[in-house]
């Protein structure tokens, strides 16, 4: 499709118009107790045209691709324009559309031909049958999904970039059973591992090692007790650690959301547009930066969906509140500076405040240095349950494994652990942070915003991490 | 639209071969989507999709796809064609499904139920200047929503809806908010300005000076739209078979240990109101009403046919989720003017927000209180209060601690957009606990 002949072509009085097309493939197999349970496909591709009618932005989105379909849309989108310009919330000016020019590819080292439908198949309930490592594993699932994505955009100021991706995200679990007991272990939490990565993610002797140990250790909670109740230290995990951070950091720090467009669904944030340089988030040692530069990470792109170019920054630095997550519409609304994180879960919604990569950065404690510093304390891992309020401050997360820490050991494994905190003071309890050697990346395809409401992609990656003084829980 | 899905439909199922099925399913809309917030627009837009779904059976092999669908009819076809040759290729190389199930519905069904709707460009106009100065932040949604259903044994089904919906909070200077949506197929000005001055109305009583109350076990009312939150956990590791015969529900303490649940509760998936299409993704078409839990106890699941196949039961056409499409909590005799006399002191919670498991099998939900939220005493609201955290027992909240239920089930439309607008809701009451855990 040639957007930029498209776009010549389209007669409407507006002063800016843009056309963003995109195309997504997403395959997702899923094998469940060694049979398949789905093997599909879903193919979408549609256009965004986007005009600017005195101030107000009006989109049209079709998924009718050819001249006349993306004409009507743009003739559709200037009427809505002119109409909504009476009752604008903001007049916006072209400058909220950065002229972009470039391309983006994601980096993989083996391609989607590698595996056929049949041998993608066979390693999933290989996967399935090492998982099941005894009688009392009651269900096993192996999943995987890969994303081929490609969007291109153009727009009347000059904008010509297109971007593709090919993201993979992969699951094994095993449910255990023992009479009235249940427990359930994952691959570092649903879909966790997720990547712009290529089938090497599905390396066999790599699966099938990992699945013995999700395997394992879902039988081993069976006779684990639970979680204790009490305020005491909490290790974390990093696959833990990204819910931690895109929840009571990320979400918190979105200006659309500080400004109040989400009040009616996602919620405000406790963060206000005066906190920025001012509010000690955390303590010293956390250290948070949005950066979409990192190569294999789940959200890294070369720009967002408005055209500004995605660079790496500090949000917290030492702890400070210094930048919240705003592309250039929510940076001029509130004066602040941001970040390229203006984005649209697909063709059919328009961009809005995203997290894209969210990490912590490392910082110089060992593993065996967090681990031994605590007198008593839990480590846990997995995500199993989150929930927080509507300002981003009341949150309960629980975990799948749990292991307690005594005298700066770690001894018996615990099931169903919990914990509760607010946000605030539980970044500022933050006593280490782990090494380099300690940083793993993860992501989740499923982060949910927006009215209309968008799903869309996001990466995290941290380091281990301990808390002090957390309120920690079992379970029923 | 229709027509587009019948002649694909007639295109692609002629070209069927021996040993060949095939499920075509049809979803679309075409929504104005207006975004608000402080009472302007934040955002506006019109989004005009569609999407073919294909479930593809050869011999013992399945895989499923869809594709997005232009509305010009010979393209379309040659798509869908491309996409039905992709499948037949994928499913020579697959591993033999013994569940899969081979699609015999004949049934058919026709139903199309046209509104009035505001234009496009008329949107704006019409909603925004009745909301005057009050600080209101929410979403609009117009259009027409089409679901279609056929197969290769030749059932057939459509069905399309026009409605709106303006989904709303309502925002205090001290950030105290009440929410409300209004709904409906047939555009009414004064009716809808009329709404919105009751809602604005209700907005005054969040101007009393909040208080803080301690983490504690509460009497408490949780009115419909909270109820409809806890309903959805149901859908969530509840009422499916498959996930009660796989170890991931909350219900399986019922199924397997004889929990139960308060002789006030029951809940079925009752599609008489005629809000939801009756058939499902394969063309199945549900019993009107299939009650899941009668007074307590646990009567029947959603079972899918991949599910009944599975474990040799007898399906009940549930979605392939087996989760709620039409759910209705029976209403009780509690009237809605004692509500308040009959909690005496303790808390009324409007709504609830985020909910999920801390402990899905044995039935432990986490969320928030949200909007509306009052302390009560002797009867009387004394002032709203400031955001909990729950975390209780679903055996708790609908078993021993469900005290009475109030006689009016309320509609509680689906207004998420995820996946295109929904057209499910929620009927159910309000609920007096005689305790409810708060715990942050």
């Amino acid at each position: 499709m040639d957007l930029q002949t498209i776009l010549s072509g389209i007669d409407v009085r507006a002063d800016w118009v843009g056309l963003r097309y995109v195309k997504e493939n997403t395959g997702f197999r899923l094998v469940r107790d060694g049979k398949p349970e789905t093997n599909t496909r879903e193919s979408k591709q549609g256009i965004m045209v986007e005009v600017l009618v005195n101030g107000q932005f009006a989109y049209y989105g079709t998924s009718r691709l050819d001249t006349a379909g993306i004409q009507a849309a743009a003739e559709r989108a200037v009427v809505l324009a002119q109409a909504a310009s009476k009752y604008s919330l903001h007049s916006f000016g072209i400058e909220a559309r950065p002229v972009a020019k470039g391309s983006y590819r994601s980096a993989f080292q083996t391609a989607t031909d590698a595996f056929s439908p049949g041998e993608f198949s066979e390693l999933l309930i290989k996967a399935t049958a090492e998982l099941k490592v005894s009688d009392k594993v009651v269900s096993t699932n192996a999943m995987g999904r890969i994303v081929e994505s490609e969007s291109h955009f153009v727009s009347s100021n000059g904008s010509d970039f297109d971007q593709q991706y090919l993201m993979v995200s992969a699951d094994y679990s095993a449910v255990a059973q023992d009479g009235s007991i249940t427990q359930k272990r994952t691959d570092g939490g649903l879909l966790a591992k997720s990547y712009q990565a290529g089938m090497e993610v599905f390396n066999e002797d790599d699966v099938l090692a990992r699945c013995r140990i999700i395997g394992a250790e879902a039988v081993e909670l069976l006779s684990a007790e639970d979680c204790p109740t009490g305020i005491m230290d909490l290790v974390l995990a990093p696959d833990q650690m990204m819910l931690q951070i895109h929840e009571s950091v990320g979400h918190a720090l979105e200006i659309d959301r500080i400004l109040g467009d989400e009040r009616n669904y996602a919620g405000w944030s406790f963060v206000r547009l005066a906190d920025f340089g001012k509010l000690q988030y955390g303590s010293k040692l956390m250290n948070i930066t949005f950066d979409p530069t990192i190569g294999n990470q789940f959200a890294s792109y070369a720009y967002d969906d408005g055209g500004l170019k995605a660079e790496k920054e500090f949000l917290i630095k030492e702890g400070l509140l210094l930048r919240g997550l705003g592309g250039m519409e929510s940076q001029i609304r509130s004066g602040l500076d941001g970040v390229a994180n203006f984005r649209a879960s697909s063709w059919n919604r328009a961009p809005i405040d995203r997290m894209a990569n969210l990490n912590l950065e490392p910082g110089d404690s060992s593993y065996d240095e967090i681990i031994s510093s605590v007198e008593k304390g839990v480590f846990m891992t997995s995500n199993r349950s989150w929930s927080i309020d509507d300002y981003r401050n009341k949150f309960q997360f629980g975990c799948e494994y749990g292991k307690l820490i005594e005298n700066g050991k770690l001894t018996k494994t615990v099931k169903n652990p919990n914990y509760r905190a607010i946000s605030n003071p539980f970044w500022r309890s933050l006593k280490k942070v782990g090494n380099q050697d300690t940083f793993e990346v993860y992501g989740t395809p499923f982060c949910g915003k927006g009215e209309p409401n968008q799903v869309i992609r996001v990466g995290h990656a941290s380091p281990l991490c301990l808390f002090g003084d957390v309120e920690i829980f079992g379970g029923v | 639209m229709e027509k587009l899905f019948k002649q694909i439909t007639q295109g692609i199922m002629a070209d069927l071969k021996s040993g060949e099925h095939l499920g075509l399913s049809f979803g679309g809309e075409n929504t104005t989507f207006a975004r608000i917030n402080a009472a302007k627009i934040r955002q506006i837009g019109n989004v005009d999709e569609a999407d073919l779904g294909f479930n593809y059976i050869w011999n013992t092999k399945c895989c499923t796809g869809s594709i997005s669908l232009s509305g010009n009819v010979e393209e379309d076809l040659k798509q869908a064609q491309t996409e039905l040759n992709r499948l037949r290729e994928e499913a020579q190389q697959l591993p033999d499904d013994p569940y899969l199930v081979i699609p015999d519905s004949t049934e058919t069904s026709l139903n199309e139920k046209f509104g009035s709707l505001p234009e496009p460009q008329e949107v704006a106009a019409k909603i925004l200047p009745a909301m005057g100065q009050a600080d209101l932040t929410g979403i609009w949604a117009s259009g027409r929503i089409f679901q279609g259903s056929s197969n290769s044994a030749g059932g057939y089904h459509w069905f399309a809806s026009d409605s709106f919906s303006l989904d709303y909070s309502l925002i205090t200077p001290e950030e105290k908010m009440v929410k409300a949506t209004y709904g409906g197929s047939n555009w009414d000005q004064s009716e809808y300005e009329a709404f919105l001055a009751d809602s604005i109305e209700k907005l005054k009583l969040m101007s009393l000076p909040p208080k803080k109350i301690e983490p504690g076990d509460y009497r408490t009312f949780i009115a419909s739209a909270g109820v409809a939150d806890v309903l959805s956990m149901f859908s969530w590791g509840g009422v499916s078979e498959a996930a009660i015969r796989q170890s991931e529900s909350s219900l399986g303490k019922m199924r397997n240990e004889g929990a139960k649940l308060s002789p006030h509760f029951t809940l079925s998936e009752d599609f008489s109101s005629g809000l939801s299409p009756r058939f499902n993704g394969n063309g199945e078409v549900a019993p009107e009403t299939t009650v899941l839990i009668n007074k307590g106890l646990l009567s029947q699941t959603l079972v899918s046919s991949r599910t009944a196949k599975e474990y040799g039961i007898e399906s009940n056409f549930a979605a392939g989720d087996e989760g709620l499409r039409a759910a209705v909590m029976s209403a009780g005799n509690l009237k809605e003017s004692e509500v308040l006399k009959a909690l005496g002191t303790g808390v009324y919670l409007s709504n609830l927000h985020y909910l999920n498991w801390s402990d899905m099998i044995g039935g432990r939900i986490t969320g928030m209180t949200r909007y509306a939220c009052f302390w009560v005493e002797n009867g009387e609201i004394i002032a709203p209060i400031e955001n909990m955290r729950f975390d209780d027992s679903l055996y708790n909240m609908l078993g021993e601690q469900l005290e009475a239920v109030t006689e009016t089930a309320l509609v509680n439309p689906d207004v998420e957009t995820y996946d295109g607008r929904e057209l499910s809701a929620t009927i159910c009451p309000g609920i007096l606990l005689k305790s409810f855990s708060l715990t942050l």
